[in-house]
């Protein structure tokens, strides 16, 4: 559902993710389309993804585009309306879902494997990837809906640090575009603009698809030709631009009345499949990867009780990713938190890592393996990322072997190298006189 | 594509969801002389255990003054013992490539790890530690208090939601431990002391009040020994009883308006008192109360979405839910966010629909569909070693018992419109219902 669902917030869970190779299948269906399996038997379930390069970076002059055109998929064809549609999974005990983000515009669905449960669920799958027809009541209910949300993102800090942070890094590129839009932008998208947006978008050239379950190979293959025979063929899309790092340091400030600061700082990272990734990855796990054993968690909370979330994050795309450090604390401790952030990526940086961090991370690392792919859904991501972004079928062997492999040198030289404090952006959401009293 | 004529549309209804019991591996349950449970599920897809400690304490067990002491109590053992000091439980588990974390709700505290199979000695052997020999100084405390009076911040008192979701509990369970919020009010978490806390640990971290549920690639009997050898010389104690209120006569209807000068969107949110696995008198009526908040929410095709968003435009998002998996009387709730502002017109058709539910029997079509959606998202929790650890605890801790498992396909096959309609007009009256509204307060914004 939509994201101001009352949250009935039952359990406080204080923070809480993990893979043994899979064995990939792939080969491309008659009309183009990628496609991923692997067979997993144990339940009779059966995973499904189709992604497209259809995301908010696609978006051109329209933020909210692609996520508009993403709401309306399920929403009708010309035999059915959205209700009907829904029903024709349901009464099969099938979940679909639709979902985009920068890099992408995806289909998900979840089924039970038996063939008189399976088969109408993909029939009416192929009916809606062919026939979506976009209808006007819909367009408008789905409009209101995305202003809405756009109205409660006010209310909150942290969606407010996220999208300035997004701006501030990404400048004129496209993954600056905010995938759920700004309100003058949703006001005016028109269907015909939605009408191009799928036809150039949600194409079989331009789809990778992936299963996980209990299927047979003859089976996958049906199931992939049925769908990909659904789509128009489509060209594939021009690469996105380059992602230019910002000018210099600069901090961005957005008063917002409330006890608690929330404070990102960072920049544009690399994209997928750039060498670096893999020190990166390893300097980003030391210092605010590794939840409570990481640095930024060590020293603001477990030392100084400045906060109860202090993280950060290095995610890839088809373009630079970012990293980013990320807290939130209380008004008066803003100067405190915000030296002990920036201190400890400086010093991490400047000094590189000790040896010791290095071993327990490797350890971690390398020991989580089994953990990432222990659940069908956690598989179908794996295999579905490495489709999109065309990565080896052992991307996960070799990771683990470049980070047994890595020095403390190779980490250093990577942060160096790349995350440059000289295009470090800072991001600071809280009432107006705390956030103009710090640098 | 198929025509879809009636005949087609009644399939499902003659072909029952595959069974979920075939594909679900048995459950152990064993029991070690000082009284602590253990619970076994195997699943054999991946070298992968999941290791959880329950403890039935949790926010419900607290009086006022002492609010939010299971939840920071939690944030304590990570603290130290003498034989492992702090920080490094979580730098062992870390190392060893596995995660760890905790979560208390209202009925329970629990720890976990996920690590890779072979290691789950060294999980059992660090909780063992911690359920014995735990450490409480005045210096972890006091950094500590900080860092959950900035959780609190975060979850409850910067947030519009967050101060509604607050306010709400606090008008709707008048009676119990549900009234205050799992992580306790701020006066509270500033005033909690040592020994609070100590007396908290010897009062209910004792093996007797705590059920060890693993799931995941392991064999039950070598669990069992390894309990045994980790958890067995912790002495037993004697599990203080809990006394919670009798339950009262329906309490009558009662509102909160809430006006927030943050808030953007209004929310409405109807509660009603209803039975949990625990409390109810007739075993089917939770099943009955879960299938009526599928036939509301269970999928976009379900009454909510179709007939108060699709076809009235009344709101922009509407939903149900109800979870029966608690130890005092659980919560059937009905949400809505007006589409143009109008709260009044969605909480008029919020009780439409419930009304629909008490006055006409649900047809056939829907019911199965809405069967078919239990049966298919009960199999599909399966997929997660987690989620499955994650049920029996819950089950066990809120005094439903991990059987109720067991239960969940032949209750759910076994409802008819009838049974549904009859706890419709028992549980979702009038004098059981709290509403609440939340409303941008534009006076002062």
């Amino acid at each position: 559902m939509k994201r101001w669902i009352v949250m009935l917030g039952l359990i406080l869970i204080s923070g809480a993710g993990g893979a043994m190779e899979a064995d990939i299948q792939q080969w491309h269906t008659e009309s183009g389309t990628k496609v991923l399996f692997v067979e997993r038997h144990e339940l009779p379930i059966v995973d499904l993804r189709v992604v497209f390069d259809a995301g908010s970076a696609r978006d051109g002059d329209h933020p909210g585009l692609a996520r508009l055109t993403s709401e309306l998929l399920l929403e009708g064809t010309e035999a059915q309306d959205a209700g009907e549609i829904a029903r024709s999974f349901e009464r099969y005990g099938a979940r679909v879902s639709t979902n985009s983000g920068r890099d992408t515009g995806e289909f998900s669905l979840r089924g039970l494997s038996d063939p008189a449960r399976l088969e109408p669920v993909i029939e009416e799958l192929a009916a809606v990837m062919q026939g979506a027809s976009f209808p006007a009541d819909a367009l408008e209910r789905v409009r209101r809906q995305m202003l809405l949300g756009l109205q409660q993102a006010k209310s909150s800090a942290a969606d407010q640090a996220e999208r300035a942070f997004t701006r501030a890094i990404y400048g004129d590129h496209p993954y600056a575009s905010p995938p759920s839009g700004t309100t003058a932008s949703v006001e005016v998208l028109d269907r015909q603009a939605i009408v191009d947006f799928h036809t150039r978008h949600y194409t079989a050239n331009n789809a990778v698809l992936t299963v996980v379950g209990d299927l047979t190979r003859a089976r996958a293959e049906a199931i992939a030709e049925q769908l990909s025979q659904a789509l128009p063929a489509g060209e594939a899309l021009p690469p996105l631009p380059e992602v230019e790092l910002p000018d210099g340091p600069q901090t961005v400030r957005v008063p917002f009345e409330a006890g608690q600061t929330h404070v990102m700082v960072g920049q544009p990272s690399v994209r997928r499949g750039d060498e670096a990734y893999y020190p990166l990855y390893m300097g980003n796990h030391m210092l605010g990867g590794s939840g409570l054993t990481s640095i930024l968690a060590e020293r603001m909370r477990e030392d100084r009780g400045l906060s109860y979330s202090s993280s950060s994050r290095l995610s890839t795309g088809a373009q630079r990713g970012r990293f980013q450090m990320a807290t939130q604390v209380r008004n008066e401790a803003l100067g405190e938190a915000l030296e002990v952030l920036r201190g400890s990526f400086a010093e991490l940086r400047d000094e590189g890592p000790s040896e010791e961090r290095m071993e327990a991370s490797r350890r971690n690392i390398t020991g989580s393996f089994p953990l990432q792919l222990d659940s069908n859904r956690d598989l179908l991501g794996y295999v579905s990322s490495i489709g999109f972004h065309d990565l080896p079928h052992d991307y996960l062997q070799q990771f683990m072997e470049r980070i047994e492999a890595m020095d403390r040198q190779t980490v250093q030289a990577a942060l160096q190298s790349q995350l440059d404090p000289e295009h470090m952006i800072t991001v600071l959401v809280g009432p107006e006189a705390v956030i103009n009293g710090v640098d | 594509m198929t025509t879809r004529n009636a005949f087609f549309a009644l399939i499902p209804a003659l072909m029952a969801v595959p069974a979920a019991a075939q594909t679900q591996s048995e459950v152990s349950e064993f029991t070690l002389d000082n009284g602590m449970q253990v619970l076994v599920r195997e699943d054999h897809r991946a070298p992968v255990v999941v290791s959880q400690v329950w403890y039935r304490v949790g926010s419900s067990y607290e009086g006022r003054g002492q609010t939010g002491i299971s939840h920071l109590f939690e944030h304590m053992m990570f603290k130290g013992t003498e034989a492992v000091p702090e920080g490094r439980f979580s730098e062992i588990i870390s190392r060893e490539g596995g995660r760890e974390n905790a979560f208390t709700g209202r009925d329970f505290t629990a720890y976990f790890e996920v690590l890779a199979a072979d290691r789950l000695p060294i999980a059992l052997e660090l909780e063992a530690d911690r359920m014995a020999n735990l450490q409480i100084t005045e210096d972890a405390l006091s950094t500590e208090r900080e860092v959950v009076l900035e959780e609190r911040r975060l979850r409850s008192e910067d947030r519009p939601e967050g101060r509604f979701g607050e306010r709400y509990a606090a008008v709707a369970n008048v009676t119990n431990g549900y009234a205050h919020p799992i992580i306790g009010w701020a006066d509270d978490v500033r005033g909690m002391q040592v020994d609070q806390l100590e007396g908290w640990y010897e009062q209910w971290y004792n093996p007797a009040n705590a059920t060890l549920v693993v799931a995941g690639d392991v064999d039950p009997e070598a669990v069992h020994a390894l309990a045994r050898e980790h958890f067995g010389s912790i002495p037993a104690r004697a599990v203080p009883a809990v006394s919670d209120a009798e339950r009262l006569d329906p309490p009558g209807e009662r509102r909160l308006v809430y006006r927030d000068t943050q808030a953007r969107v209004p929310q409405l949110r109807l509660g009603y008192n209803v039975p949990s696995f625990a409390t109810a008198e007739s075993e089917n009526d939770p099943y009955a109360l879960l299938m009526l908040a599928n036939l509301l929410d269970g999928g976009e095709g379900a009454r909510l979405p179709q007939s108060v968003v699709r076809d009235s435009d009344v709101a922009a998002a509407a939903g149900a839910g109800y979870n029966p998996m608690v130890r005092l009387d659980g919560e059937f709730t009905l949400y809505g966010v007006p589409g143009d502002g109008d709260v009044e017109a969605v909480e008029a058709a919020l009780r439409e629909q419930v009304q629909r539910l008490k006055d006409e029997p649900v047809q056939a079509e829907e019911l199965e569909r809405a069967r078919s959606q239990l049966l298919a998202d009960h199999l599909f929790e399966l997929d997660s070693v987690f989620y499955q650890a994650m049920q029996l605890g819950m089950l066990e801790t809120t005094g439903a018992g991990w059987q109720q498992l067991g239960e969940f396909e032949a209750r759910i096959q076994s409802l008819t419109a009838e049974d549904v309609q009859a706890a419709a007009q028992r549980f979702l009256r009038a004098e059981q219902l709290t509403v609440g509204v939340m409303l941008p307060d534009d006076e002062e914004a």
